[in-house]
């Protein structure tokens, strides 16, 4: 059985992209079979991430217009077999993401055993995002605790809740879940950031991950290898914990909180 | 810094953001799936009570609802206090 789910989120730049790329390396370092796919055309980005970009020969654009094969498209990730990335297009025409076409590289992603697909949306609400969540079984819908972005994505909730092929067949719809990232645990005790209790309670849904606001993230991207495999990094423990949820396990959340300073530290300024 | 929220008589700005997006989430999750003449009728409300009394387009709120199975439109008008003279 494949799994699609798509990472969304309304607002631009709360951190789709890098929560796509490491979730994808966290379930593919977990054995699965993964693919995953930019859906934001024109402003390709994922492929960077995943410290990729001078591997792109043929792009999604160019499987839906049969350009190429999938399998020429799909580019195997270099420190997991079982990864692979199809790249967003570059193209500005942005009719040429055709939900008839998509359907057909899902399918085919299907009959090759993948096991989840990951679909990284861009921000908005325009037709990238609406074929990015169309198909999905699941949805990660990455929020900040910031107003704009936690009302984005209620929007979003609301289109996963009309706007997809599951709510539309009334088959149960697409299971949504919210990752909290940026956060910061200080500023939430100083009251100047809303807790992942309060953005819970205005959303109404169940948290899968939280991931801190971290500096590791940035150094990441620079290097192109995703945060999750910095085993030092707080966001990379955090990432695979939600990794471990969206497979089913019971993990409490952590680093909600401010690391206590030990003694010295705070003595000698540490 | 959290001693001194404990003293702080203003709410914290991350309880005013979050009772702000109660509000704003509640009110757009009812407009969902909800008539598009909605806003329009919205504005027109607001329009026509203008020509009484001088109220605030935030007291105005409107919801459709279902109760037992009718759908009923329900129309909340928050006056202003009554200056005094
Ligand atoms: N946990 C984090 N800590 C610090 N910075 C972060 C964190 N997560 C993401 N960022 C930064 O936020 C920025 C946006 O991230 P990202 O590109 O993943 O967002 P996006 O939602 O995909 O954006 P877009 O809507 O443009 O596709 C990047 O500069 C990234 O490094
Ligand atoms: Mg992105």
């Amino acid at each position: 059985m494949t799994e699609i789910i798509v990472v969304t989120s309304g607002k631009g730049g709360v951190g789709k992209t890098t929560t796509s790329a490491s979730v994808a390396c966290g379930l593919a370092r977990r054995g699965k079979r993964v693919a995953v796919i930019d859906f934001d055309i024109g402003l390709r980005n994922l492929d960077l991430i995943m410290g990729c970009e001078r591997r792109v020969v043929y792009d999604f654009v160019n499987v839906i217009q049969g350009d190429c094969t999938l399998k020429q498209a799909l580019i195997k990730d270099k420190r997991l077999e079982n990864l692979h990335l199809l790249a967003a297009s570059q193209t500005r025409d942005k009719d040429a993401l055709t939900a008839d076409g998509v359907k057909r590289v899902l399918d085919e992603l299907i009959a090759e055993g993948f096991d989840y697909i990951l679909c990284d949306s861009p921000a908005g609400i325009e037709k990238g995002a609406h074929l990015a969540m169309y198909y999905a079984d699941r949805a990660v819908v990455v929020v900040n605790p910031e107003v704009s972005s936690v009302r984005d994505s209620d929007r979003i909730l609301g289109l996963l809740a009309s706007k997809t092929q599951r709510a539309e067949q009334g088959n149960g719809g697409v299971k949504e879940h919210l990752l909290l990232t940026r956060y910061n645990p200080k500023r939430v005790a100083s009251g100047e950031m809303m807790s992942v209790e309060d953005v819970k309670d205005i959303l109404g849904l169940d948290v899968i991950g939280v991931v801190p606001e971290s500096p590791d993230v940035l150094a990441a991207s620079n290097s192109g290898v995703p945060v999750i495999f910095n085993d030092e990094s707080d966001a990379s423990l955090a990432y695979d914990d939600a990794v471990g949820r969206l497979l089913g396990e019971d993990k409490p959340l952590r680093f909600l909180e401010e690391p206590k300073r030990g003694f010295f530290a705070r003595m000698f300024g540490g | 810094m959290g001693l001194l929220a404990l003293f702080r008589r203003t709410p914290s700005s991350a309880s005013v953001a979050k009772e702000r997006l109660r509000i704003i989430v509640a009110q757009e999750r009812s407009a969902r799936g909800s008539p598009d003449y909605l806003p329009l009728l919205r504005r027109e409300i607001l329009q026509v009570i203008h020509k009484y009394v001088n109220v605030d387009p935030e007291a105005v709120q409107i919801n459709l609802g279902q109760d037992e199975g009718h759908e009923v439109l329900e129309l909340s008008v928050a006056l202003p206090e009554k200056t005094r003279a």
